[in-house]
């Protein structure tokens, strides 16, 4: 047993050390003389592709508007022949756009300025850009053109601007991760989903929410609560309003993920409400044995209600719907069905390949095109919606050229390497960032060794990983270990591992909204700082060099790379020896420790550290453990 | 109780005879009906009881959310909606089942509960909660709150927090950083301008916001249980409630009440007001000049010149409603209904309507036509 185990483990370390080497080799060979996370905030490559991510068309159909998030700008092109007509430049990083209800005015939401860019669309020129909340994922107007309604993802919330002012009137609580609204067809009301679940007790089963708006009154009016589900996208409308139709990922996050084949990971769905199935909203699966529908993204209803189109961007392609099959199915099925594989063959009529990372939709006024935007591909798709085909693929300006950050980020977001084509890391890391559950990832047993998520961003440097610290780099991290234990396949070639390790290693890390460029701490948090550099406690009692905050938590990433008993071993875990996590953006990624059992940052120290254990504190205060967390939170 | 100086125990008994004095001619004012009466607000009053739906009889707070009726029971937040009760409790997420504040976000609708247990916000049916575990907040004992632009204030029983809901950071208040010499923080009151709490045993501190200054109004009596000076100061330092209101600061004490506007501080108590007790559990101001009183033997109404007090008989139970005009006299008003109890925890304006929590129900104050 244990020869063989050493066997396997030896087998796996060298195939880390010729995935480093060729990865070595990889970046030499591909030009790029310096990975690093660029300070620009996108991945420091010498290709700068468009990543169309939306669209939308203008209210004489006349025109198409392309949302790039990789180039930073809307592009207008001609609906009819895709042919350019402009570039609008726009914010960084923007994710989501909307027109005002007479189309003369577009709004997006750019996610690393924090901003909102305010396009005239005759002159097509940004006339304004204002200020929103922490990393603003999409935006609406009112049908009265009253109020702009902001999802903002990092703080949680939905900002209420003056429509002609741009002038911030207050904030809705959203649930966590808000990032997609979507107004209903009669204008008043509008829905918000999050990419991350609310926060809950540890193994507790992933509780979302779409958070109703009342436009009018511009205040939270209902919160449909979505019961064993994480991440949450677009949400579609049928023309009539009687049916609501949400994109989303149910996690299997309770049972061991190393269970692919028995389709234990993720269960790709869709919510339906609305009059159209009665009181309760409707979970249903897009997911079909061996044919997965991994992570549906944009939802397109045509306007006869014949037809629904889902993205699905794992699986690089559009998943069609026959709707009155689907209610049909709904009215007569009364079970929980998330999970049925067996399901979809009822009302799923086709699964339409499309490019890579498919995102956004958008269909012709009368339903008979469905335009896709591939994200990491650069090209629209069009569908015909009679006959499910690709029609054409159209070809957005930019590189033709594939770089070896391209490939690896395709390698990121594909769900063509795991088994049957189940997962992706981006089912994890959500936009390349974390997912906020935890997972049980091992097949030691069930619920043994439970692992909170970890942010991937700005990576070079926090070395080791995995929470045991067992893992030395990225390629051991991602290479062997995840092919055979996530993935249950053995997909990666050479040359894919080592994109995809150079993709992980260059993605950087968010601007911290408690600590921007030119930011000086305030006297609460330089009081917090002196108490994570203190020596001596407050009794003054040398505190010993383990039990310092900055002693593990050293160095400009809050890491010293080394592992540490902090007294948080719980009767699950194997051992209480645990990985020091960098403190990067630590204010945006809870659940903390090691298995995501407190919920906050407080919740650390205030019951989880007894015995001073994880840092000499229980001799603070409340007000001096406030300042401590103030601070920890620029780093 | 030490006197340090002949003087001052010559004072002290001059004035206990005036205090004496003016005891005896509030005893001879009896209720009478000869004198024209003020037209007080007369109301019907329906109460509400764990047999119409209430978790809990004991009723610490009440709020109203337009056509919503909000109380905080000992056990449980209940809500009345379209003629029903519906309660949320620990298992919805509240964060303890002694809910005793409540504050309205009128921006967003979102209603905070402060409960023996933390602080909760119910915002449209999800229940967040706010402890002194999972937050910066100081103490989960909140004994009142008070929604002010992007800002929560509380008062807790070590301090008063803020939290901003903006950026999500808390700010503590207490012995460290304010004048506040005890930290048991029964009550607060927030403007854009300035911020007042209610410190039980430390008086009333306001804090202006834009320059960051703190101010302590005590009782210029120290901790005398007598009133030695009456309209200098505070009327006590044991301060159980505070509103402020078109620029107006009322305060109530376990040992009378108080009206400051910023120069002049007008107290009140039994022996020279329609106060029907001193003990008042909280107070709440309509405007600059009037102002409803929860006191242990009635709930009280002031329209700047006249009284009104609303009770069931303290010794019989039957409903009944005095009026004090500005000479003092005191008449009777027939009435058919009264709150539900003499012990008045606390109360909201509907409109004309008023709500009451009572220790032994909450009571609707229905107004009736002149």
């Amino acid at each position: 047993m244990n020869v063989r185990l050493n066997g396997r483990i030896r087998a796996i370390t060298l195939a880390a050390i010729a995935t480093l080497l060729v990865a070595l080799v990889r970046i030499a060979s591909s030009g790029i003389a310096n990975v690093h996370a660029s300070i620009s905030g996108r991945v420091d490559d010498p290709l700068i592709y468009a990543s169309p991510v939306e669209l939308l068309f203008s209210p004489d159909g006349a025109r198409l508007y392309v949302l790039c998030q990789g180039t930073d700008e809307v592009r207008v092109l001609d609906a009819a022949s895709f042919k350019s007509i402009a570039k609008i430049p726009v914010g960084h990083i923007p994710r989501g756009f909307s027109l005002s209800p007479d189309g003369s005015r577009m709004f997006v939401a750019n996610t690393w300025d924090d901003t909102l860019s305010v396009i005239d669309t005759g002159a097509m020129a940004v006339v304004a850009t204002w200020p929103v909340g922490a990393e603003p994922s999409s935006v609406v107007e009112d049908r009265e053109s009253k109020y702009l309604f902001v999802a903002n993802r990092i703080s949680n919330d939905v900002a209420v601007l003056d429509a002609s002012t741009g002038a911030e009137i207050k904030r809705l609580a959203a649930g966590r991760g808000a990032s997609y609204i979507t107004p209903s067809p009669d204008g008043k009301r509008l829905y918000v989903t999050h990419v991350y679940p609310n926060l809950a007790a540890a193994r507790t089963v992933p509780e979302s929410e779409i958070t109703v708006i009342d436009a009018a009154r511009a205040v939270v009016v209902d919160r449909i609560p979505l019961h064993g589900i994480a991440g949450v996208f677009h949400v579609a409308f049928s023309v009539d309003g009687r049916l609501g139709v949400a994109a989303e990922l149910h996690p299997k996050n309770l049972v061991p993920l190393a269970h692919l084949e028995h389709a234990g990971a993720f269960a790709d769905t869709l919510t339906l409400f609305g009059a159209d199935v009665g009181n309760k909203p409707v979970e249903i699966p897009l997911d079909e044995l061996e044919r997965y529908a991994v992570r549906p993204f944009s939802i397109s209803i045509t306007p006869d209600k014949l037809r629904m189109f889902i993205t699905c961007e794992g699986s690089e392609m559009v998943t069609a719907i026959d709707l009155p099959r689907l209610l049909a199915f709904v009215r007569t099925h009364h079970v929980p069905i998330a999970s049925d594989l067996s399901a979809s063959g009822n009302y799923v009529t086709a699964r339409i390949g499309v490019g890579h990372d498919p995102r956004g939709t958008v269909l012709t006024r009368d339903g008979r095109r469905l335009i896709v935007a591939n994200r990491l591909e650069d090209t629209l798709s069009v569908i015909d919606t009679r006959s499910n085909r690709v029609i054409s693929s159209v070809p957005l300006e930019g590189p033709k050229q594939m770089s070896v950050l391209r490939h690896g980020e395709q390698t990121f977001y594909t769900a063509k390497y795991s088994f049957q084509g189940q997962i992706g890391c981006a089912n994890c890391h959500i936009d390349s960032t974390f997912d906020g559950l935890t997972w049980d990832l091992e097949p030691d047993g069930m619920g043994r060794n439970i692992v909170d998520n970890r942010l991937l961003e700005s990576l070079k440097g926090t070395e080791p990983f995995k929470w045991n610290g067992g893992n030395p780099n990225i390629p051991t991290e991602c290479g062997p270990r995840t092919e055979k234990y996530f993935w249950r396949s053995e997909n990666y070639d050479d040359l894919t591992l080592a994109d995809l390790v150079i993709y992980i290693r260059s993605i950087p890390a968010r601007p911290n909204r408690y600590k921007l460029p030119g930011y000086e701490l305030r006297s609460v948090e330089a009081r917090g700082e002196k108490i994570f550099e203190r020596e001596i406690d407050k009794f003054g009692n040398p505190i010993p060099v383990g039990n310092r905050c900055s002693y593990c938590h050293s160095g400009a990433k809050g890491t010293s790379q080394r592992s540490f008993d902090i007294g948080t071993k719980m009767e699950t875990d194997d051992s209480g020896m645990l990985d020091t996590p960098q403190l990067l953006n630590i204010a945006l990624t809870a659940p903390y420790l090691h298995d995501g059992s407190a919920r906050t940052l407080e919740e650390i120290w205030t019951v989880y550290n007894p015995n001073d254990k994880h840092g000499r504190t229980n001799d603070l205060s409340k007000d001096e453990l406030n300042d401590l967390i103030e601070y920890l939170r620029t780093r | 109780m030490k006197f340090r100086t002949c003087n001052q125990l010559a004072l002290f008994a001059l004035l206990a005879a005036a205090a004496l004095t003016g005891a005896a001619q509030q005893t001879s004012r009896a209720p009478h009906a000869t004198t024209a009466q003020p037209a007080m607000p007369h109301f019907r009053f329906e109460n509400f009881t764990t047999a119409n739906g209430l978790p809990d009889n004991h009723v610490y707070a009440v709020l109203v959310d337009g056509d919503r009726i909000w109380a905080g029971t000992e056990n449980g937040l209940a809500v009345y909606e379209n003629h029903a009760w519906k309660t949320y409790n620990t298992k919805d997420g509240l964060a303890h089942r002694a809910v005793l504040s409540l504050a309205l976000d009128k921006r967003t609708g979102d209603v905070w509960a402060g409960t023996m247990g933390g602080l909760s916000r119910i915002s449209a049916g999800r229940i967040d909660t706010y402890t002194q575990l999972n937050s910066g907040l100081s103490n989960d004992v909140v004994y009142g709150v008070s929604v002010e632009g992007e800002n929560v204030w509380v008062a807790t029983a070590a301090g008063a927090s803020r939290l901003d809901l903006r950026t999500g950071k808390w700010s503590l208040y207490n012995e460290r950083n304010t004048p506040m010499v005890e930290i048991w923080v029964y009550g607060v009151s927030a403007t854009p301008g300035k911020v007042y709490f209610a410190v039980w045993g430390s008086g009333l501190l306001e804090y202006d916001q834009k320059t960051g200054r703190w101010d302590k109004y005590e009782d210029p009596d120290g901790e005398n249980e007598m009133v030695l000076f009456k309209d200098q100061g505070l009327i006590h330092e044991i301060v159980s409630s505070v509103s402020y209101v078109d620029n107006i600061v009322w305060a109530s004490t376990y040992f009378g009440d108080s009206r400051y506007d910023g120069r002049y501080w007008h107290n009140f108590l039994t022996k020279d007001s329609g106060l029907p007790s001193n003990f008042t559990n909280m107070v709440k101001g309509v405007d600059a000049h009037r102002a409803w009183f929860c006191t242990d033997k009635g709930l009280a109404y002031y329209d700047g010149v006249n009284w009104a007090v609303y009770r069931p008989s303290l010794t019989t139970g039957k409903p009944e409603m005095f009026v004090r005009d500005a000479e003092g006299h005191v008449s009777s008003v027939s009435v058919a209904t009264a709150p539900a109890h003499n012990y008045i925890l606390g109360m909201d304006f509907q409109g004309g309507d008023i709500w009451v929590a009572t220790a032994k129900g909450l009571s609707h104050g229905i107004l009736q036509p002149k």
